[in-house]
């Protein structure tokens, strides 16, 4: 299947800029901790689409922007696992995940 | 209109839609499950680029790891019908003019630009290839990343086991 002819790559790059700023505007309007952390991984997933579609279109020879992905999303999951056990551990402080309700630290 | 132009434009609509509802709904249970349809339109778009091993690893990380892990988290902090709070007018006319700034100030960067494919033939994502260079050391290969990011997992697991354990005090 020739993607090259059919969709252009500005297509993607449009896709992942406006996937990218509604991640953005999730982590700025929301005080709840996990939506924030929702808003990350939709930001990540836009830069994700967006290697895999230059390696795609242009370095087909090589696979850089494929391992790079894969590696952004061993990472996401390691993020996503230890700010889900830091927000256990403020719940069980504070009894809530807003962020504006959690403002001291340890003593 | 051909078939993967048709294919592309769903997945593309499917993956905004499913975004802004994720962002926007005020129900935290749904915004999760919207996330995960955002998820899993996003590897359609990675097999639609022949990507088969990364859409079928965003397929179980994403969607069978991280949302699983959200939606228990969810489900140990919050009441299963709670109501976020609705963001203040403020917070949302500050974050969508961001947002309208920086699509404007990307979109006007890269819409001009005239990107040039690479001559070389391409490579195929096979299991072979991928096999081979993740862990070649060669011209071509990533095994220094991949040895950083298993000792990230290993830190990232020490570090939730001495985070999420209860302290003796």
């Amino acid at each position: 299947m020739n993607l090259q002819a059919e969709i252009p790559l500005h297509y993607m790059i449009v896709l992942s800029t406006l996937l990218f700023f509604i991640g953005l505007v999730g982590v700025l309007i929301r005080r709840n901790l996990i939506t924030m952390l929702m808003g990350i991984e939709l930001m990540l997933n836009a830069v994700n689409i967006n290697f895999v579609a230059f390696n795609h279109y242009l370095y087909p020879h090589r696979l850089e922007g494929h391992f790079f992905a894969l590696i952004v999303m061993a990472i996401a999951a390691a993020e996503a696992a230890i700010a889900i056990a830091l927000i256990i551990n403020i719940y069980r402080k504070f009894s809530t995940v807003n962020v504006d309700d959690v403002d001291e630290l340890k003593y | 209109m051909t078939g993967p132009k048709i294919i592309f434009f769903i997945l593309a609509f499917s993956t905004i839609l499913f975004s802004l509802l994720s962002v926007f709904d005020r129900r935290i249970l749904r915004a999760a499950i919207y996330l995960l349809f955002v998820l899993v339109a996003i590897a359609g778009l990675f097999y639609m680029m022949n990507f088969q091993f990364l859409a079928a690893v965003q397929l179980m990380l994403y969607a069978g790891g991280i949302v699983v892990l959200i939606i228990f988290s969810i489900l140990l902090t919050s009441q299963i019908n709670s109501k976020l709070d609705a963001p203040k007018l403020m917070q949302i006319l500050a974050a969508s003019i961001t947002a309208l700034f920086g699509i404007g100030i990307s979109l006007y960067t890269i819409l001009p630009y005239v990107f040039t494919p690479s001559p070389a033939t391409a490579v195929e994502v096979n299991m072979r290839n991928i096999g081979l260079q993740l862990l070649g050391t060669g011209e071509q290969g990533y095994v220094l990343p991949f040895e950083v990011i298993s000792i990230l997992l290993l830190a990232a697991l020490v570090g939730i086991i001495f985070i999420a354990k209860r302290s003796r005090t």
